[in-house]
């Protein structure tokens, strides 16, 4: 009786799992092909059905066996009455759930529970909600379930509030969880869409409001979730999921579409036109009016990369604005948009232009009430709070860098370039990302001080930038002053600067000209040290016809053989070219 | 009661069915030694035993009787040559004492009352009497509360004694009061009838006490696959007292999130500190042997988190120091997230399923068990001093190899006493709701009450809810535990008072009622004392006053290791798929050298 008791050897154990492993191989294939057999003649009967259950619940990622089991069901639809059908979907449910126990993620599983709940007489939605917040309880992340879940919740029609609640309990019990945030910030703006009393901005009249849309989610609630969400990044500040959805609350409304911006010269018997955003002029049914006559015009982008451009330009008919003692009203109208622009060309003017500048649009940071400000004033006290602790975080420190950004721009210009510095040194990996970014912000700079300077002088030297934007937001300036940065290109977008005379970009690390491409008005390119190495670097030049003075002193360029001649061949029209 | 003899040779024989015989036989049992294990008692698991409410209170009444001594049989005529005896003692009285049971909430209609003289509400200490009585006088109207010093009850008591020799004590009990209770209409109190109508619903432990979940009971059920015994819970939350506010402490991250107390700057504090300390610092070094307080006082955590850091997640006093302090920090941090958002597990139908648990596994590898059985004397060879045989309480001579006892066991003659025996005092509450409702009723709360006044102990206090099998519907049941410093009445009432309504408290609309209390100390089984015993006696000792089991499992465990230093230690019982059963029962030749070793 007593003693040690006796257990199988492991190779016993082996022996019998193999043989077991055999025998159920056998019965698998036999069943399969018992199956394809089946399908082949055509028999739908629930005898099929049978042996498609057994095998789907063995493995339930078998696609062909699923379709064949739809076949049967759609058939069998049609020779049963209703309860009968019911009873099969119910049961096939059931069937359902027990695959979903051997594989919760089976691609199959849950697209034919889909395709069974969507035809089922008379749905349960309230089980299929149970089953589905039963499966996100054991993986909160499984995105099948998250995909039938939203499909089960349009069917039934669950209230919006209490799917917000639904949010709340997965976010309390693991805020880790991109699936949760991403519906709350669906659901927000339909439970509590910004307060009505605020004036809606008229469409389409001058002076045009900036932006249309209101921001999404009312002030109040707002205030809440920037509450819920630092609790999330103060807790764990290197989640990331928490700071993405506090740059979604952040985040200011779409701007309104608009045309920004109508230039006409009379010399050049032109006419651009800057849109807020990249448009194809071609096809969104552009119509410019001149003295109340439609015109018939080309509209083209600025270079010919360009299908869609922020900027077209069009030639208007010869000699229509060329006499400079005439007075002309010009309009150009954005049919799909249903709105418009109007530009006087005044007697004894040589150009004209209507625009709304970037501080009247309020471009670069949000529109905000002043209660919004203190509250955003607030928000940055918190993240700075936090980054005091966690000096070394950079969510934190991105995310200060643009609540600045919304806040003050020019203001706070210095901490700004500080936190960049620590970024790119704490993420070292992202450094290029974050040089652009802090381009991006410092052009944005310069332009609210050029405009605030009501110059067309735009200078932004020795400052680190490594890429160009919002040059769509140039189109007026006649110098820029692009010296000592890191810029390696001039970008096809460079051609929508239409004014410009004068380009500096000494002390660069320029290789490529491709945006300096037919700007009527350019003389002057000075671009000393620079690593142009080639003469088909330069053949973009040969499209500004105006072209007088231009300095490559430094470029590798300079010591290509025969360079003088060739370029003389190029650019005929400098006549001051330093090598 | 089997009337057969029992076998006359095993290779261990062991007396006292508490947690760490229970493993010392499991463990044995397990590696194919002929195991019998003892008790006098009629349930399992000694001072580790769970009751329902019914039991419960036969075993207070237990508590109250006069031992009876038995009458000392004279073996002589069963010893060898060269043997002599050693008597072991004939009552555990002693680990007992101080008992004082209150009853706060109605016993039913007056007559009912009249009717069941036996209510054992009433049952008190003398001792502790005239503090008793000046509290009594401030008692409100519905409640019930009674002293009994006076009540001459021999009969009652004798009933009740002649029902723990029977089966299953709380099953048949005549309750009088039962049928009353039923055609009541809704009470808004739960009446004593009620508790002793449902008394089955109640599994009451006499230890309080928790499992981490990486802790070493943990890992000896999943190692040991006695973990198929038993169902768990977790403990939901952590709970303080502090300011006279019962507080949850937040621990894991999502708790950290939750929080509504704490400050998002307090929030970021707390999970830099819990996550930083994981990892030995030079800072930490630098403050080893000064108080963990310090410690955390340099954080500048501030104190909200200092509070919760010290009593609430390492569990310890102001005056720790720093090293333990971080150790107990880490060990509650290991355990977190395991199982789920605390550190602590919970078996359903109470801890005394533990002991039973392993018991089970003895049995199923051939263990044989009594109850009501004990051991009444040893034989022990004068020559060599070793134990050789044992004489149970019905003088059957009983060979073995050794022999395991709990202390309790071991007559006073035996013990070498240096010290007086440590107490813990305990205290076990019904009530009529949770201390700090919350959206669930059904949590299990960990609790930590740091000294109400100076020179008060630090009291641990699990709140279970009926979900954990261990109260009826409609209450908690709630347990208390510290070290003694005077009776546990004395030591636990004032907490009690405070954070509960009982007639001694005062404004404490919001709190919830106590309906049934009974207070007791415990001897603490911490202390390990010397034995004047044969070298292959080992005398393991009961419940400590700490919250994990690591005292009695690190007992088996050695204990164990001093008698089969080369087998494993609980090994994975095989599934029952993988056991030979043929009936070769042809032994390995490594067996039938054990088994001859053990004849000698």
């Amino acid at each position: 009786m007593h003693g040690r008791v006796k257990v199988k050897s492991t190779a016993q154990q082996e022996e019998e799992k193999r043989k077991e492993r055999e025998k159920k191989l056998k019965i698998y294939v036999a069943a399969r092909d018992a199956c394809f057999s089946k399908r082949k003649e055509g028999i739908w009967d629930e005898g099929a059905l049978q042996i498609t259950q057994q095998l789907l619940s063995s493995n339930p990622d078998f696609g062909t066996l699923w379709n064949y089991r739809r076949e049967i069901l759609m058939h069998l639809e049609t020779v049963k009455d209703e309860d009968e059908v019911q009873k099969i979907y119910e049961a096939e449910l059931s069937f359902l759930e027990s695959c979903l126990k051997v594989n919760p993620k089976s691609y199959g599983s849950w697209h034919h529970r889909d395709w069974v709940s969507t035809r089922l007489p008379r749905p349960d939605w309230a089980r299929e909600l149970s089953l589905c917040d039963r499966c996100l309880s054991l993986d909160d992340r499984n995105f099948h379930c998250w995909d039938y879940r939203r499909m089960v919740v349009k069917m039934s029609g669950v209230p919006v509030d209490q799917e917000l609640a639904f949010t709340d309990r997965l976010i309390g019990s693991n805020f880790s969880n991109y699936s949760s945030w991403h519906y709350r910030s669906t659901l927000l703006p339909l439970l509590h869409p910004e307060s009505p009393e605020l004036p809606s901005p008229p469409r389409s009249s001058l002076p045009p409001s900036p932006q249309t849309h209101s921001h999404r989610v009312c002030e109040e609630q707002l205030l809440k979730e920037y509450e819920l969400v630092q609790n999330a990044f103060f807790t764990d500040p290197n989640d990331q999921s928490a700071w993405f959805y506090y740059r979604w609350l952040l985040g200011r409304a779409e701007r309104e579409e608009m045309i920004s911006c109508v230039f006409v010269s009379r010399e050049e018997e032109r006419v651009s036109v800057a849109f807020s955003r990249p448009v194809n002029a071609q096809s969104v049914g552009l119509l410019l009016v001149l003295d109340g006559l439609p015109q018939r015009v080309e509209w083209r982008s600025v270079h010919p990369r360009f299908k869609h451009s922020p900027v077209w330009i069009c030639d208007l008919p010869p000699g229509t604005v060329s006499d400079i003692t005439n007075e002309h009203n010009l309009t150009v109208h954005w049919m799909e948009k249903h709105t418009h622009r109007d530009c006087a060309l005044y007697t004894g003017r040589t150009e004209s232009w209507c625009r709304d500048s970037a501080t009247d649009q309020e471009l670069f940071r949000s529109e905000l009430s002043v209660e919004k400000t203190s509250v955003l004033q607030s928000e940055l006290q918190s993240c700075n709070q936090l980054q005091e602790l966690e000096p070394l975080n950079k969510w934190c420190l991105l995310t200060i860098v643009l609540l600045m950004r919304a806040l003050d721009p020019l203001g706070y210009e210095k901490e700004t370039l500080a936190h960049f510095q620590t970024l790119k040194e704490v993420d070292s990996t992202r450094s290029a990302y974050y040089s652009d970014l802090c381009s991006k912000f410092m052009i944005e700079n310069t332009i609210l001080k050029m405009e605030y300077a009501e110059v067309r002088v735009f200078s932004i030297s020795d400052k680190n930038l490594t890429t160009l934007c919002h040059l769509d937001q140039l189109l007026l300036v006649t110098h820029i002053n692009l010296s000592s940065n890191q810029l390696q290109r001039l970008p096809p977008q460079f051609a929508a600067l239409q004014c410009l005379e004068v380009l500096e970009a000494d002390n660069n690390s320029i290789e490529n000209l491709e945006g300096v491409y037919h700007l009527p008005k350019l003389e002057e390119v000075l671009l000393k040290n620079n690593k142009i190495s080639s003469l088909a670097d330069l053949q973009p030049l040969a499209s500004c016809l105006k072209l007088k003075r231009l300095d490559l002193r430094g470029n590798p360029v300079t010591r290509v053989a025969n360079v003088e001649s060739e370029l003389a061949e190029l650019l005929p029209s400098v006549s001051d070219l330093l090598l | 009661m089997a009337a057969e003899e029992l076998p006359s040779e095993f290779d261990v024989v062991i007396l006292g069915t508490g947690l760490a015989e229970s493993v010392v036989a499991a463990a044995f049992s397990r590696v194919g030694q002929r195991v019998l294990h003892l008790d006098r008692r009629s349930y399992y698991a000694a001072n580790w035993a769970s009751f329902t409410f019914n039991s419960l209170l036969t075993w207070i009444q237990q508590h109250h009787e006069e031992p009876q001594p038995e009458e000392l049989h004279d073996w002589s005529s069963l010893l060898e040559e060269g043997e002599e005896l050693i008597y072991l003692s004939n009552t555990d009285s002693t680990s007992v004492r101080n008992l004082q049971v209150f009853c706060f909430t109605s016993e039913e209609g007056e007559e009912a009352e009249a009717q069941s003289p036996d209510a054992p509400n009433t049952t008190e200490e003398v001792s502790a009497g005239d503090a008793v009585k000046e509290t009594s006088e401030t008692e409100s109207a519905d409640s019930k509360y009674e002293e009994t010093n006076q009540k001459p009850e021999e009969e009652e008591e004798e009933e009740q004694a002649s029902q723990t020799e029977g089966e299953e004590p709380e099953a048949d009990q005549p309750t009088p009061t039962a049928a009353q209770s039923q055609s009541e209409p809704t009470k808004k109190k739960i009446s004593y009838a009620q508790l002793v109508k449902e008394g089955r619903r109640f599994n009451i432990d006499l230890v309080s006490k928790l499992l981490y979940s990486r802790g070493s009971l943990v890992d000896l059920l999943i190692k040991s696959n006695v973990s198929r015994y038993a169902e768990f819970k977790n403990v939901t939350r952590i709970l303080t007292y502090r300011h006279g506010q019962v507080e949850q402490v937040p621990c894991s991250r999502a708790d950290v999130f939750a929080s509504r107390q704490l400050s998002v700057v307090e929030k970021r504090k707390l999970m830099r500190y819990l996550t930083s300390c994981v990892e030995e610092t030079e800072e930490q070094r630098a403050y080893n042997g000064r108080p963990y307080l310090e410690f955390l006082c340099d954080q500048q955590l501030g104190n909200n988190l200092q509070h919760f850091l010290l009593h609430s997640i390492a569990m310890v006093t102001e005056d720790t120091p720093t090293e333990e302090g971080l150790a107990s920090t880490r060990h509650f941090l290991r355990c977190l997230g395991r199982y789920g958002n605390t550190p602590f597990l919970f078996p359903v139908y109470g801890l005394g399923e533990i002991p039973q648990c392993f018991c089970r596994m003895c049995a199923v590898f051939g263990g044989i068990y009594c109850l009501r059985h004990s051991v009444t004397c040893l034989l022990v060879e004068k020559e060599t001093n070793r134990c050789k045989a044992v004489i149970d309480s019905r003088g059957q001579r009983i060979s073995c190899s050794h022999f395991v006892v709990e202390d309790g066991f071991v007559g006073a003659d035996r013990k070498r006493l240096a010290t007086p025996t440590r107490f813990l005092s305990r205290a076990v509450l019904i009530t009529d709701g949770s201390i700090l409702p919350s959206n669930s009723d059904q949590q299990v709360s960990m609790i930590t009450v740091p000294p109400v006044a100076a020179g008060c102990p630090t009291v641990k206090m699990v709140e279970l809810c009926p979900s954990t099998m261990t109260c009826m519907p409609g209450t908690h049941l709630v347990h208390l535990t510290c070290q003694s410093v005077g009776s546990a009445f004395e030591d636990l009432s004032p907490v009690v008072t405070r954070m509960f309504r009982t007639p001694q408290s005062h404004d404490q609309e919001k709190n919830p009622s106590v309906l049934w209390c009974l207070y007791f100390n415990m001897a603490d089984g911490s202390e390990v004392k010397g034995h004047d015993l044969p070298s292959n006696v080992f005398v393991t000792f009961g419940p400590d006053g700490a919250l994990s089991h690591e005292h009695a499992v690190s007992q088996a465990e050695l204990i164990f290791k001093k008698i089969l230093p080369e087998e494993d230690f609980c090994p994975p019982a095989p599934n029952p798929e993988d056991i030979i059963y043929d009936g070769e029962n042809t032994s390995t030749g490594g067996e039938e050298e054990q088994s001859l070793q053990t004849e000698e």
